[in-house]
């Protein structure tokens, strides 16, 4: 069976700038990976490319098979028109790490636009769906409410029912708790916990090492635009191999 | 001495109605000027944000030429010029109405495109890169996102432009429009009462565009408080 991501040899440069130097993963159906490592090693760029928000230099992604951003004609690699790549992207979940809700809908209307405008349900259908995801992200009784008068914590629990809402393949999340506040960071990570517990395919960029540890059944160390070390938590997070990967751990731990 | 609360009694009767009528003519110019104004706004806005590096250029030489000209030659060009180029086509249709509707539209459409442009850039890009990774297309993330909360930003704006619009049509009395001002100019000659006149229309014209002031900074204020 084919992994639900593959990503074989992304390179992504911004000019004379190399940010992703030749990365090739695979995420299976219901994997938790987590993506660490310093800023500027490349990660989130490599997860802004999974879901072309960023395009790839070279390098290829496939989710469930199906290439993303580009289709094969007559042996050379196209680019996808705007339409293709947007019902691509539908099936991919990307949390933001500054929330990047509407401000101009209520949490209601955040949760209900996509799933009517892209994937064409009734209003009372999306909006029935959304009332959930909301409940489920513990938010029921804030589906009134416009953004700004959410804490960050909500703001983000709301861009996750958002995506949840898509019922995505797979979901992306992008330093998902660095803008928060130490004491609203919590009530995210218990989210993402249960989505991961639910069973989702979960690709999380972090410096929650700690919940790195707890969720995932992948860690990914990156530096420098290369996978360094990756493997199981145990191995990757309580008995690096690589000296780069003991310096950061260390790093942070100091912190 | 000039008694003009004298003035005003005797002939009030006679200018009021006449002037209010042509105030009609004034409103409705603004009016249709105003919505050509959006329309080309938008458009330019839209091409001036374009991927296509000619539209770009072309949007932005329009803007920049429509924006430099003072409106009256604005006026003059586009009444006069059209029936020289093509003297054989029916010019019969093409009022000085038309042409001050087209002049002020194509001027205030240059000022808005700019308007508008400045309310789409001030969004953060986040928020059309959540539109798309929800799987919005372009189009879909211009309608329901990019759009709805751009015109929160420019209503302001776009407001003061259309108070500034209202009493701009004062201008078209110079390529012959029959609107208020025109109309004051031949009863103030014609009485020679130019004072009582022209301090009538004045207070015509505040009456037409105070209730604008004032509706903008109501909005300004409900903006603020919610979003």
């Amino acid at each position: 069976m084919t992994p639900l991501l593959r990503i074989i040899d992304l390179h992504k440069s911004f000019g004379e700038l190399v940010v992703l130097d030749g990365i090739s993963l695979d995420v299976e159906r219901g994997q938790k990976v987590s993506i660490i490592g310093p800023s500027g090693s490349g990660k989130t760029t490599l997860l802004r490319c999974i879901n072309y928000l960023e395009k790839p230099t070279s390098g290829h992604i496939h989710i469930d098979g199906t290439l993303i951003g580009e289709k094969e004609v007559g042996g050379r690699f196209v680019h996808l028109s705007d339409r293709e790549l947007a019902k691509e992207r539908a099936g991919i979940g990307f949390v933001f790490q500054r929330f990047n809700l509407f401000p101009h809908l209520t949490a209601l209307g955040n949760v209900t636009i996509a799933p009517q405008k892209v994937l064409g349900l009734s209003h009372d259908q999306a909006e029935a769906r959304a009332r959930e995801m909301l409940q489920k992200v513990g938010l029921g009784h804030k589906i009134d409410q416009y953004p700004e008068r959410l804490s960050g914590g909500q703001q983000q629990r709301v861009a996750i029912a958002r995506v949840l809402a898509m019922q995505p393949k797979l979901m992306l999340f992008d330093e998902a708790t660095s803008a928060l506040d130490p004491e609203l960071i919590g009530e995210v990570l218990r989210v993402m916990r249960q989505l991961a517990e639910e069973g989702s395919t979960m690709v999380i960029v972090t410096h929650e090492i700690q919940f790195a540890g707890e969720v995932s059944d992948w860690v990914i160390f990156m530096d420098h635009g290369k996978i360094v070390e990756q493997g199981p938590p145990a191995q990757v997070l309580f008995d690096p191999q690589q000296p780069r990967t003991r310096e950061f751990l260390k790093h942070i731990q100091d912190r | 001495m000039l008694k003009l609360p004298q003035i005003y009694a005797e002939n009030i009767n006679r200018w009021l109605p006449e002037l209010l009528w042509f105030a009609l003519t004034t409103l409705k110019i603004a009016l249709a000027a105003f919505v050509l104004a959006v329309l080309v706004g938008l458009a330019f806005a839209l091409l001036r944000t374009s991927r296509f590096a000619v539209l770009r250029v072309l949007a932005t030489a329009y803007i920049e030429i429509a924006r430099g000209l003072p409106i009256v030659v604005l006026l003059y060009i586009v009444y006069f010029v059209p029936p020289q180029l093509f003297p054989g086509l029916n010019w019969q249709w093409f009022t000085g109405f038309t042409g001050a509707v087209v002049g002020l539209g194509l001027h205030g459409g240059a000022i808005l495109a700019e308007v508008f442009r400045a309310g789409i850039e001030a969004l953060h890009k986040g928020q059309r890169e959540a539109a798309m990774s929800l799987g919005m297309t372009p189009t879909q993330s211009m309608a329901y996102i990019i759009l709805p909360q751009a015109t929160r930003i420019v209503l302001p704006p776009v407001a003061n432009y259309a108070i500034g619009l209202l009493k701009d049509t004062s201008l078209c009395s110079l390529i012959g429009v029959n609107e208020i001002m025109n109309d004051a100019k031949s009863i103030a000659f014609a009485d020679y009462q130019p004072m009582a006149v022209f301090v009538l229309v004045a207070a015509i014209y505040f009456v037409m565009s105070y209730p604008l002031s004032l509706a903008v900074r109501v909005l300004e204020r409900r903006l603020n408080v919610s979003r």
